[in-house]
């Protein structure tokens, strides 16, 4: 019955929170702008509406432009098994952080390449750009969590990101969870790396690679993206945020992920996007605060 | 022989009895007009008066001295070609192509001959770099959004731009042959739709052609309704774009804050002509509505709540210092390239060249109102964009003085029919910059041709420039900036 219970939690979170998570940005960024905006669930609904409709394919495109979105969706849901969404994860092993580094990398391979099989100069350019960007993303990433793993002594994402865990002082926790947050940014496409609401193919990072999907891939690479969002947030809300008896460990989480959209809702509601030449100089500042925090630990 | 002696003078929405044009040689034409650009003097209008029955049609150059404030014609018969003045004289590269379309008369030696709105159906070459690094982006004609269709050729090596190559020609509704019908009852209509968000400006020119022709006058109430409404028209386009960049950049705030402000404006012009355009407000020989007291009241409330808005919206978006890193230095087009290319308005004040007609050719109210000319000089996005907040701000103290003193209503004269053979220019200074008809009328007082040129003719070989050497990423803000009409290029 409690396995039930967990798996039951774990299966909620992985399908509802990242399109709320996503209204709730949505929603944060209308208040700033004094609008409205759409209802929270609104991601939710345009999710369900794609998967009912059908999909159009191009000629020139082969398996591979279909196994793009399949496969990006599944290496995301494998990377969330791996992190503690209901108090504890599916699995756990040590070393299961380069695992998950690893999944988001196989599910920006396969977009990519999805992307390049199309023969479109829009999407070659996104693709290259997304490609340069995450070499960049990728290292800041790997050296936070090198200084979590040393802390922690084991390389699984559960001890790394443990409530009241934590680094050995405050300064490598600021500096880890600033680069993380970073990257965060960088590898959900919001601003000031990538604008997720332009409708201009020429600025676009992710966006442009996913132009010629529709219908139920397209709400696989949505749902995916919003999950790689819960997931990276999720992390750094279990490392800064106490466990609240009266929520539960699920309860603390989930509004934790709340308070990081409303967090995210208002860096984009307060800065421009970067110049794209400019997203490297960023990406470098967060892998030299991951490296500072690094040498703080080892200290 | 001095060097205006070739030509003949007017001042801005003046006529001249078309037997007065001199009609010179094209050795003459070409050399003085080169004479001419090398006293500072700029190409208005360089056209074929090409008709629907004259086989071998005449050249015609409108020169504006900015200086002294006249127009200089002068027409000329070439044979089936003449020697191109393009390479010595840039800024007349887009009118050669359109005279070589229109008439079929060959500028020889022009270096990029290619049709300016039919080259489609000919199916003409782009310009091609060849080389293993080299890519091409092709973009448009169809765009993501709701905009009108342009395609767009770059030649890229990585994200660096090296050349931008844009064709127009799908919005071609064949507006100069239809005003040339005329004038009669559909021409007004015709005039502002040569370019919808232009409307005012356009039906004013076409508006000071007929009543030009037709010598009638227009009264100082109607000269102060015209003012207003053209400057409201101005607020509208200038906040909206203004809106437009912060929303490009992702500056969300500013995006709605701009957005709201715009509507006040197409609001205040629904007020007072029953469109939000402005369209039929303005007539031949006045205006078509008055401003009743209780009307200007409100007007007068909305223009003072807008200053202290636009304000403290503008306040915030040049204050972050992220919109500022984001606008200076991108899509930059230096004052060299504006003067050699004859760029007007916005683009061209933004680079640091002193050009509006209403300070240099001044017409209707403005020959006794002045709004002083905004000018800046790093012609880049952000020059662009301060450069419309600017003249927001004078456009708002120009109406709130004018709407407090309007003069008194005094009757005018009903615009008659043009007389017969003779020529008129207008020049007005549409939100865009100088929007230019020239027309001339036959024997019976008809429309024997009805030329239209756009701010937008003269500004889109600027953008291209401003995207050279850029980031291919630029693009979007830099053509936001420009925000040139493709409906008022293809006409």
């Amino acid at each position: 019955m409690e396995t039930l219970k967990f798996i039951a939690s774990y299966l909620t979170i992985v399908l509802l929170a990242p399109p709320v998570m996503l209204g709730i940005i949505n929603k944060t960024k209308a208040a700033v702008a004094g609008r409205k905006g759409p209802p929270v669930l609104q991601p939710l609904h345009d999710t369900i509406k794609l998967l009912g409709k059908g999909a159009v394919y191009s000629e020139t495109t082969t398996w591979m432009f279909r196994l793009g979105p399949v496969v990006s969706l599944a290496a995301v849901i494998a990377a969330a098994s791996l992190v503690p969404l209901a108090g504890a994860p599916l699995v756990s092993f040590n070393g299961d952080a380069i695992l998950f580094a690893y999944l988001f990398a196989l599910g920006r391979f396969v977009t990519v390449t999805a992307a390049l099989d199309t023969g479109s100069s829009f999407e070659g350019m996104g693709a290259s750009r997304e490609v340069a960007f995450s070499s960049l993303a990728e290292p800041a990433l790997i050296l936070a969590f090198a200084g979590l793993a040393y802390r922690a002594g084991e390389f699984s994402l559960v001890r790394m990101f443990a409530p009241h865990g934590g680094l050995n002082s405050a300064a490598s926790t600021i500096l880890a969870l600033g680069s993380l947050f970073v990257v965060l940014l960088a590898e959900n496409s919001r601003i000031p790396v990538d604008d997720p609401n332009t409708h201009l193919e020429l600025t676009m990072i992710h966006e442009v690679m996913v132009l010629d999907h529709g219908g139920p891939d397209l709400a696989f690479i949505l749902h995916g993206a919003g999950l790689k969002l819960v997931l990276m947030a999720g992390l750094l809300v279990r490392l800064i945020l106490p466990e609240l008896p009266m929520l539960g460990s699920a309860g603390s989480l989930l509004l934790g992920l709340a308070a990081a959209a409303v967090l995210i809702g208002l860096v984009e509601s307060s800065m421009a996007r970067l110049r794209l030449v400019r997203v490297p100089q960023l990406l470098v500042a967060a892998i030299c605060a991951a490296t500072f925090g690094l040498i703080l630990t080892l200290r | 022989m001095s060097l205006t002696s070739r030509f003949a003078s007017i001042r801005n929405g003046d006529s001249v009895d078309f037997s007065k044009v001199p009609v010179v040689p094209i050795e003459d034409f070409r050399s003085s007009i080169l004479k001419m650009a090398a006293a500072k003097h700029r190409l208005c209008a360089l056209f074929s008066q090409a008709t629907d029955d004259r086989a071998p049609a005449g050249l015609l150059a409108v020169l504006a001295d900015d200086i002294g404030g006249r127009l200089y014609l002068a027409a000329s018969q070439p044979a089936a070609s003449y020697p191109t003045l393009t390479p010595e004289l840039p800024q007349a590269h887009l009118f050669e192509r359109e005279i070589h379309e229109s008439s079929g008369v060959l500028p020889e030696g022009h270096p990029w001959l290619k049709p300016v709105r039919r080259a489609l159906a000919d199916k003409t070459p782009f310009f091609q770099e060849q080389g293993e690094e080299v890519h091409e982006v092709a973009v448009g004609p169809i765009h993501a959004g709701i905009i009108e269709p342009g395609h767009f050729r770059f030649q890229c090596h990585g994200e660096t731009v090296h050349h931008l190559e844009i064709q127009l020609g799908y919005q071609h509704r064949g507006a100069e042959r239809l005003l040339s019908a005329g004038p009669d009852r559909r021409s007004m209509a015709v005039a502002e739709s040569i370019c919808g968000d232009t409307a005012i400006a356009h039906a004013w020119a076409h508006c000071m052609i007929r009543e030009a022709l037709a010598g009638a006058s227009v009264s100082l109430r109607d000269e102060a309704l015209r003012a207003v409404v053209l400057e409201v028209e101005r607020l509208s386009n200038h906040i909206g774009d203004l809106g437009a960049i912060s929303n490009d950049i992702g500056y969300l705030p500013a995006t709605a804050y701009f957005g709201r402000m715009r509507g006040d404006f197409l609001n205040m012009l629904m007020l007072v002509s029953g469109n939000r355009y402005g369209k039929g407000m303005l007539q031949p020989g006045g205006a078509a509505f008055d401003i009743p007291d209780g009307m200007r009241a409100q007007m007068i409330e909305t223009v003072r709540r807008s200053v202290t808005q636009v304000k403290e919206v503008a306040d915030m978006f040049f204050g972050e210092p992220s919109v500022i890193s984001r606008l200076e230095e991108t899509g930059t087009v230096s004052m060299k390239v504006c003067e050699d290319l004859g760029l007007v308005g916005v683009c061209a004040r933004a680079a640091g060249l002193d050009r509006d007609v209403r300070q240099d050719h001044p017409f209707g109210l403005y020959r006794f109102r002045h709004i002083p000319v905004i000018k800046l000089d790093s012609g880049d996005v952000f020059a662009r964009a301060m450069v419309r907040f600017l003249e927001a701000q004078r456009s708002l103290e120009f109406l709130n003085a004018l709407l407090e003193n309007l003069p008194e209503a005094s009757a005018g004269s009903p615009c008659g029919t043009p007389a017969g053979n003779r020529l008129s220019v207008s020049l007005i200074e549409g939100w865009r910059g100088e929007v230019c008809h020239v027309a001339k009328t036959g024997r019976d007082g008809r429309f024997e041709w009805y030329k239209v040129i756009d701010p937008s003719f003269h500004n889109w070989i600027g953008l291209a420039m401003a995207l050279r050497g850029g980031e291919i990423s630029d693009f979007p803000l830099s053509n936001k900036s420009f925000n040139l009409s493709y409906a008022g290029h293809d006409l």
